[in-house]
């Protein structure tokens, strides 16, 4: 729909509604603890379309938040190439920004001073209040910009983290497992906010969780990865509409294939 | 209200002792149960005092003691700060300089004061030094913890979101760290306190520690105790003073305890 002004050259426009290609190559990675090398991803190949929304599953402890760092340059990899629309990830960039599980608010700034962050690193001035409390209205937190952190719920914190990524208009957002830590309800919420986000801006998703469900309830396409080092085990279309439905009989052949991959009990 | 009058409660309350003793030692020697030759009624305490101000003395002594205080104190916060930040950023300094610091640290300050008055005398320069010294651990201490626990995803976000290395160390690592230095500055500004008046029984012509030394000498126990008392106020509102000035850097922090 609103992809259809895809092809015109209209950098800010273009930027707003399409989301990034993501490309993935050959990415191996390791950890060096004391002066071993602890090998956490074996040659990834992954490829996302503009716009499409990717969950990577896999047992804790797997990758696959390394996988998120190394997509967000935080970190080069050891081999292989991501690129993003092409052009070599070389660090981070606001094109591209990672939601930790943690919310990580500043406790010193209130909820708008923590939105606005990335738009103080690059220079905007007038009109970042403004579009600070645009994107806290994004995620439904209008009334709360002047409110410190901790006078937040988790869920509410981890809303204003994903209005300071939205603020700076990202094209890929890298999910690690934001909803982690949030309880069941709050989770479900949220799940249905990230939706209706993604859907609204377009941009390219790549969401970290260990959370079966919550990967078919939201991806286009899930990445099973295998114990570490990290290997795609196997890449599942979840072709359904959306919303989703849990107890849809597709979503649940899907999740017993999934968990059997994983090497658990159906 | 309700809050309000169990705090105007709690006042009243915690007076009732202090005020009985003094009330009660008051009368003991007014009716000549108490000679009060050593330990004065109050009322002749607050006599002292009120003639020590009249006559300027007051002035004089918490001037100069408030000097070296002030001196001494901005000696060792800034000797502190400076070695507690690059204790904790470079981990060669830290290899370094931070085991015989642990050391001297272990030192009870006051035992530096015969060695200081071989090297420096007894005017101003080793009383001085005293206070400094006293000062610059827990300020010390206080800073290098503050740096080594950031959290370094709080940083990390600063990574992501590209900002420079100095906006990462004036907004990210700088307010992180200013609660637990300023608790080491408060705690710097009370040892300084403790340690004047070692500095000043070591000899001096003026200072509310010569005040006591003064007061034991010629036996004028309401001296020691106007002395005493003058002490708790200057301390008491240097303190403030501090709290005060360094409130609007932490302004979120009073959000936080307010609402808990």
């Amino acid at each position: 729909m609103v992809a259809a002004t895809l092809e015109r050259p209209l950098p800010r426009a273009a930027d707003r509604e399409a989301g990034a290609r993501l490309s993935v190559e050959g990415v191996s990675h390791a950890f060096a603890i004391r002066g071993a090398a602890l090998p956490v991803l074996d040659r990834i190949g992954l490829a996302v379309e503009p716009g499409g929304f990717v969950a990577l599953l896999g047992p804790s402890g797997c990758g696959k938040s390394t996988m998120l760092r190394l997509v967000a340059g935080l970190e080069p990899p050891d081999a292989g190439r991501i690129a993003v629309d092409g052009a070599r990830v070389a660090g981070p960039d606001p094109a591209r920004l990672l939601v930790f599980q943690d919310p990580t608010l500043y406790p010193w700034r209130t909820v708008r001073g923590n939105v606005a962050l990335g738009l103080e690193a690059r220079g905007v001035g007038r009109e970042r209040a403004a579009r600070a409390d645009a994107a806290l209205r994004l995620v439904g937190l209008d009334g709360f910009a002047e409110v410190y952190p901790h006078q937040l719920s988790g869920g509410m914190a981890q809303r204003a983290a994903l209005a300071r990524a939205l603020v700076n208009e990202p094209r890929l957002l890298l999910l690690d497992e934001p909803l982690g830590k949030l309880d069941a309800l709050t989770r479900l919420a949220m799940q249905a906010e990230i939706l209706r986000l993604w859907q609204e801006k377009r941009f390219t998703a790549l969401l970290v969780t260990h959370d079966v469900e919550e990967a078919l309830v939201l991806a286009e396409r899930v990445i099973v990865l295998s114990d570490r080092p990290a290997a795609i085990r196997a890449d599942i279309p979840v072709d359904r509409p959306y919303p989703r439905h849990r107890d849809d009989p597709n979503l649940v052949r899907l999740r017993r294939e999934i968990l059997g991959i994983l090497g658990q009990p159906t | 209200m309700p809050p309000l009058r169990r705090g105007g409660l709690a006042v009243v309350l915690a007076l009732v002792l202090p005020v009985t003793l003094a009330l009660g030692w008051e009368v003991a020697v007014d009716t000549g149960a108490a000679s009060g030759r050593l330990l004065p009624p109050p009322s002749r305490i607050g006599a002292t005092l009120a003639d020590l101000a009249a006559s300027g003395d007051l002035l004089t002594h918490v001037a100069a003691t408030l000097v070296r205080v002030g001196l001494g104190f901005l000696c060792g916060a800034a000797a502190g700060i400076l070695a507690g930040a690059a204790v904790a950023m470079l981990p060669a300094v830290r290899r370094l300089i931070d085991p015989s610091l642990q050391a001297l640290r272990a030192v009870p300050s006051l035992a530096w004061v015969p060695l200081f008055i071989l090297w420096f005398g007894i005017l101003e320069t080793p009383k001085i030094l005293l206070i400094a010294v006293g000062v610059f651990f827990p300020v010390y201490v206080g800073v290098s913890g503050a740096i080594a626990s950031v959290d370094r995803k709080l940083v990390e976000v600063g990574r992501v979101y590209r900002l420079s290395r100095l906006a990462l160390a004036r907004r990210i690592l700088l307010p992180a760290v200013l609660p637990a230095t300023l608790v080491g500055l408060r705690t710097g500004l009370g040892l300084g306190f403790l340690f004047v008046v070692a500095a000043e029984l070591m000899g001096a012509s003026e200072g509310l520690g010569y005040l006591l030394v003064d007061g034991q000498q010629f036996g004028k126990p309401d001296q020691i105790l106007a002395a005493i008392i003058a002490f708790a106020l200057v301390g008491k509102l240097a303190d403030t003073v501090l709290v005060a000035l360094t409130r609007p850097l932490t302004r979120w922090q009073d959000t936080v305890r307010e609402s808990l």
